[in-house]
């Protein structure tokens, strides 16, 4: 099986930016990610769960993309202007993927 | 005047409606693990926006549309452009928030909440109190002019932020904000509701009418759960000022909608919806707007004195007492 570099980036955003975020990546030429519920977690502002939140203005969610390192600078810059001022992590991992020509 | 309040008060406490956001807020407080699931609350919640707003549009056909509906439509829009105003000098004397806290809260305060709506149009059912039925398209349109004013409030009185990061996160805001979910459905009931009539509800009554107050109950159940949840987590945040203040707004705010309940000339049941909508705060639309525009307010401070301060204030003694200034009013 033929492997190729690629760079996975995740980030887990307010839920109420997600529409935001994936316009962002969409601008950067980015079509295909995948977004994830988050079920809760533990950051600076304390503990979280998504049970019950009243809205979704509590809750996250994670939006993971997988793509040639090449486009990694545009869509970080793009996705940053949207993730600048609101709580949120932003990771890129090194990855490979089989059929490279879909990303 | 005070015995009747309390009389009311007690006769509302002692309601399954509040008996049970009781239990959920002390099974909240007492870590039991007694939980609502997510899927099964937003279903509980479609229940109640579309049965009151096809119930308010049934009412709106039977006793037809009169100038009082686009005075009070226009009195609605005024209050939530001018409570955060009110709310926010409160708190600016009160307590020791920032600018961008305060007015974030302060928007929360002029916005609704329609929980607190359907628990008093609830309490007036209850009281064989009728109300006019357009009391629900005004909740609606109180909604979003709040968020405006604690926008412009920021812009006023704050440096935070660069304009232009605010400007580009607020774009579509206002379409996300309009287009709710709940606003849509809350609305187009209402309309359904007015377009079919009495022979509309006729066919779905017995799905609407009948298990109405128990939907509620479950529904406050799990209200009492967040609500629980959110104060032990945010029990740290809350001094005395704001808490305070989470009990006194919504005195002032229901006094703000009293005047113009009786500049407009509503019945008895309309004038306690609009001092409720005017006394509520909102815990669903404005949290998410704030989340998107002002990203550097607390969350945990909004939300917890909206949901976890002035929600039970309102439904354990601030509706009785609102029913009880307007009954006397209006004798």
């Amino acid at each position: 099986m033929e492997m190729n570099p690629a760079k996975r980036v995740e980030i887990i955003i307010e839920a109420p930016m997600e529409s935001r975020l994936t316009d962002a990546i969409e601008r950067a030429g980015v079509t295909g990610y995948t977004i994830l519920p988050v079920l809760g977690g533990s950051g600076r502002s304390g503990r979280w769960s998504r049970e019950g939140q009243v809205s979704r203005a509590g809750g996250m969610v994670a939006i993971t993309c997988i793509i040639r390192p090449e486009r990694l600078d545009e869509l970080l810059e793009s996705a940053f202007e949207v993730v600048e001022r609101h709580i949120g992590v932003v990771s890129v991992t090194d990855c490979q993927v089989l059929r490279a020509e879909r990303f | 005047m005070v015995e009747t309040v309390l009389g009311l008060a007690a006769q509302n406490l002692v309601s399954p409606i509040i008996l049970f956001f009781a239990l959920g807020l002390v099974a909240a407080l007492v870590r039991s693990d007694l939980s609502v699931p997510e899927a099964a609350a937003k279903t509980l919640s479609i229940y109640l926006l579309f049965a009151i707003g096809f119930k308010g549009g049934v009412s709106v056909s039977a006793h037809g549309i009169d100038g009082t509906l686009i005075l009070s439509l226009i009195a609605g829009t005024i209050l939530s452009f001018a409570l955060p105003f009110l709310a926010f000098a409160l708190l600016r004397v009160m307590t020791r928030l920032s600018v961008v806290d305060a007015a974030a809260v302060a928007g929360h305060y002029g916005s609704i909440s329609i929980v607190t709506f359907v628990a008093a149009t609830s309490v007036l059912e209850s009281q064989g109190i009728t109300s006019e039925g357009y009391l629900v398209a005004v909740a609606a349109v109180m909604e979003a002019p709040a968020i405006l004013s604690a926008l412009w409030i920021v812009a006023k009185y704050s440096g935070n932020g660069s304009a232009k990061a605010r400007e580009k996160d607020t774009q579509g805001l206002w379409r996300e904000i309009l287009l709710n979910g709940s606003i849509v459905l809350l609305v187009g009931s209402f309309l359904i509701g007015f377009l079919t009539g009495k022979d509309g509800l006729k066919e779905i009554e017995s799905f609407i009418v009948s298990p109405f107050k128990g939907v509620l109950c479950l529904f406050l159940l799990d209200m009492g759960l967040v609500a629980g949840r959110g104060l032990r987590a945010s029990a740290h945040q809350m001094r005395p000022g704001l808490i305070s203040f989470g009990i006194l707004m919504p005195v002032l705010g229901s006094a703000a909608g009293l005047a113009a309940a009786s500049l407009i000339g509503l019945s008895t049941g309309g004038t306690v919806l609009l001092m409720t909508l005017s006394a509520s705060a909102s815990y669903i639309a404005v949290p998410a707007a704030m989340r998107v525009a002002l990203p550097e307010a607390n969350p945990s401070i909004y939300l917890t004195m909206s949901l976890g301060i002035t929600f039970p204030f309102n439904l354990t003694l601030g509706i009785p007492f609102y029913l009880s200034i307007a009954q006397a009013v209006g004798d």
